[in-house]
């Protein structure tokens, strides 16, 4: 323990940290409850001497805008899709890779890449991929040939060119898109946590199986995936707080209008909702916006902490 | 079953690519396992006997060589077709299932003909951790139980599906002293209860010679020495063998032999002519501490040819004798209450003490400089300096 005639220094030694983190982290925080509950806040205003009601105002027009259900729908409806299937993924490619030696350190960093590349360039990539410029169309708009790479390469088993991106394409294959892409996005995080964790996990357990006969499928659901339920809590509640705030995946695919040509804003998401507000002025529907984000997530990684709770056996 | 190992050879081929030095971790070990005997693999780590203990349950490939259970040849079988009980040195036990699915967990995989109801596992179970005085824990975590608990788990999760052959490998190393007593015991009660053949692997003598059957001994991948303990111990083939078995250890001097007459000294202290060495015996008998002359005979060892050795004693072969002609000088002497436990020095002796241990009847002067004893020739062994190999004598 400091003497607390020293403490004085251990003070004086975190004084950097800590303004920073008050400066950029506290204060934050703070200003944004604030604005959140002045109603009809506008900063400009305020630094001309306004004041503001307080209220509850800006909420009530948050979860009244149309908009928000939409994008409170995308959000969750993307968070649904996304972990529960990347991190199914993932574990599959860490017990595969794990569970190989030649080439392992290869594949590895293959697998790693996503991770230090740039989102939104592989984004652009993604959007070329699907894209169907270029495209012939037919006799009642049939798309009979085409550049995006997707397309040929399903044409090739004989299924029909798909409109994945483009003006005129559904939502469901707008959501496959992203769905893929955000799949893809965060499988290397996953799998480097996940090799780690698997191993971490004592080789003497599989010896024991080994010898107890048991059949592969009953090591990994019995024994694998128990061990590593720490790691998998961990990618879980990481990829969910992720998938609240995703954003930057639809900007890259469809750009800052949130959905192909001619249908704007259909595949807005909460934070998207939070930069729209911003870029309206509109700072208190933005705070407030943003916490019920917040209010979101912390519910979902309570609910989370509680499950894994209850399955994490040791 | 009987396990059969014939010409086992295992080879670990060098880590190093550049530097041929592949590691021979069992060397031709050929050996039959009689039926429901409890055997010890004994020897100091990294002789090789984790490595057979693994090639018998397949977890290990043997890069030469055969092994049976009963008839069957199970060289290419892989270790789940086997049929074996293995227990880990550090018990492998799942830590996320409570005991009780611990044990069942191998009766689960039962396929075919053998698979179980739920019923007869939970019975199976049971009957299990019974065995091992258990049955009250099955519902504890592994993480709930002390280390002699979770070996019993470990022994009952390797009985419960009734293997062929029982393996343990170092079953007690992470048990306390007084666990590992209790617990050998237990595993001898185990293994004659079950009739299972059971093949354990230590580098503790004393718990080797203490609950096995049959010992082998081992060192740097070559069998020494097979037999029972007690023959072992009395009869021990080389030096190695000699030295690893016994506590306290065995006494090792250098010496040599001539005309059937073992004499202790060191080598270049041999006098050039026996009898000018007796002649300085009697005549100076006072003068130097005695054992400081060289070339004082200890023992008669007829069939013996003339040559240097080295000489083992057993703390237990020394009588004393104030005329006895093993003279060294007294260090201290240790009360033990039933034995007294005499710490000398000689020069001749390897180890910077010589230990005996007598009877505390017998009456040394704890002040005395010098100690005599007489030797027992049947805890008196003799090696070739440079085999290191037993030679036998005749003992009258």
């Amino acid at each position: 323990m400091v003497d607390s005639k020293q403490s004085w220094k251990a003070w004086l030694y975190l004084s950097p940290a800590l303004v920073l983190l008050l400066i950029f982290t506290a204060w934050p925080i703070v200003n944004t409850v604030r604005i959140s509950l002045l109603e009809n806040y506008k900063s400009l205003a305020e630094l001309g001497g306004a004041t503001f009601n307080f209220g509850f105002a800006n909420f009530v027009n948050v979860v009244t805008f149309p908009d928000f259900l939409t994008a409170l729908g995308n959000t969750v409806l993307l968070c649904v899709l996304t972990v529960p299937l990347s991190t199914i993924i993932a574990l599959l490619i860490a017990v595969a890779l794990n569970s190989i030696k030649p080439l392992q350190k290869v594949l590895q960093t293959i697998f790693f890449l996503p991770y230090v590349t740039n989102s939104i360039a592989i984004g652009m990539v993604f959007m070329t991929m699907f894209n169907i410029i270029g495209t012939n169309l037919g006799s009642e708009n049939q798309i009979v040939t085409t550049f995006g790479l997707i397309n040929n390469v399903i044409g090739f088993f004989g299924i029909e060119p798909i409109n994945w991106i483009n003006a005129g394409s559904s939502y469901w294959a707008n959501i496959a898109v992203l769905v893929i892409y955000i799949v893809w996005d965060a499988l290397p995080f996953k799998i480097l946590v996940l090799l780690g964790g698997l191993q971490g996990i004592n080789k003497q357990y599989y010896d024991a199986a080994k010898i107890d006969s048991t059949p592969k499928w009953r090591v990994f659901s019995r024994i694998t995936v128990p061990l590593l339920s720490p790691m998998i809590t961990y990618v879980v509640i990481t990829a969910f707080i992720g998938g609240f705030k995703e954003y930057s995946s639809i900007v890259a695919i469809f750009g800052e209008d949130m959905g192909p040509a001619g249908a704007g804003g259909r595949l807005n998401t909460m934070v998207g909702l939070i930069y729209d507000s911003l870029s309206q002025n509109m700072d208190g529907w933005a705070s407030a916006a943003a916490l019920i984000l917040f209010a979101i997530i912390f519910v979902v990684t309570m609910i989370n902490m509680y499950v894994s709770k209850k399955n994490t056996h040791y | 079953m009987k396990v059969v190992l014939q010409n086992l050879t295992k080879i670990f081929p060098s880590r190093n690519k550049k530097v041929d030095e592949e590691v021979v971790a069992v060397n031709d070990f050929t050996f039959e396992i009689p039926d429901g005997k409890l055997i010890g693999l004994l020897g100091p780590s990294g002789c090789g006997k984790s490595t057979t203990l693994y090639m018998i349950c397949g977890l290990q490939k043997p890069t030469s060589g055969q092994i049976f259970f009963g008839d069957d040849d199970v060289t290419e079988l892989a270790p789940e077709n086997r049929g074996v009980g293995l227990v880990f040195q550090n018990y492998a036990l799942y830590p996320h299932m409570t005991v009780k699915q611990n044990i069942m967990f191998p009766l689960e995989n039962l396929r075919g003909e053998d698979k179980l109801t739920k019923e007869e596992m939970i019975s199976r179970a049971y009957e299990a951790a019974k065995l091992v005085q258990i049955d009250e824990l099955m519902d504890r975590k592994p993480s709930e139980l002390s280390g002699g608990q979770q070996q019993r788990v470990a022994i009952a999760r390797a009985l419960v599906k009734m293997p062929r052959v029982l393996l343990l490998d170092e079953p007690l190393s992470n048990l306390d002293a007084r666990l590992r007593l209790q617990t050998r015991e237990e595993i001898k009660r185990i293994q004659r209860e079950t009739g299972i053949t059971t093949i354990f692997v230590t580098h503790d003598q004393e718990e080797a010679m203490s609950i096995s059957d049959l010992i082998v001994v081992m060192k740097l991948g070559v069998v020494q020495q097979i037999g029972k303990p007690q023959e072992v111990y009395d009869n021990p083939t080389n030096l190695f063998v000699a030295k690893f078995l016994g506590t306290p250890p065995i006494n090792v001097f250098k010496g040599y032999v001539e005309n059937g007459k073992l004499y202790l000294s060191k080598a270049e202290e041999k006098p050039a002519i026996e009898d000018d060495a007796a002649e300085i015996v009697t005549e100076n008998a006072n003068a130097i501490a005695p054992s400081m002359k060289p070339g004082l005979c200890v023992l008669d060892v007829p069939g013996i040819p003339d040559k240097e050795v080295y000489v083992g004693i057993r703390p237990e072969g020394f009588v004393p004798n104030p005329n006895g002609k093993f003279i060294a000088s007294l260090s201290n002497i240790e009360v033990m209450g039933r034995d007294v436990s005499v710490v000398c020095k000689h020069d001749a002796a390897l180890s910077p003490i010589v230990r005996a241990i007598v009877d505390s009847d017998s009456q040394i002067d704890a002040d005395a400089q010098t100690v005599a004893f007489s030797l027992k020739p049947h805890k008196v062994f003799v090696f070739d300096a440079e085999t290191e190999e037993r030679l036998y004598f005749e003992v009258k």
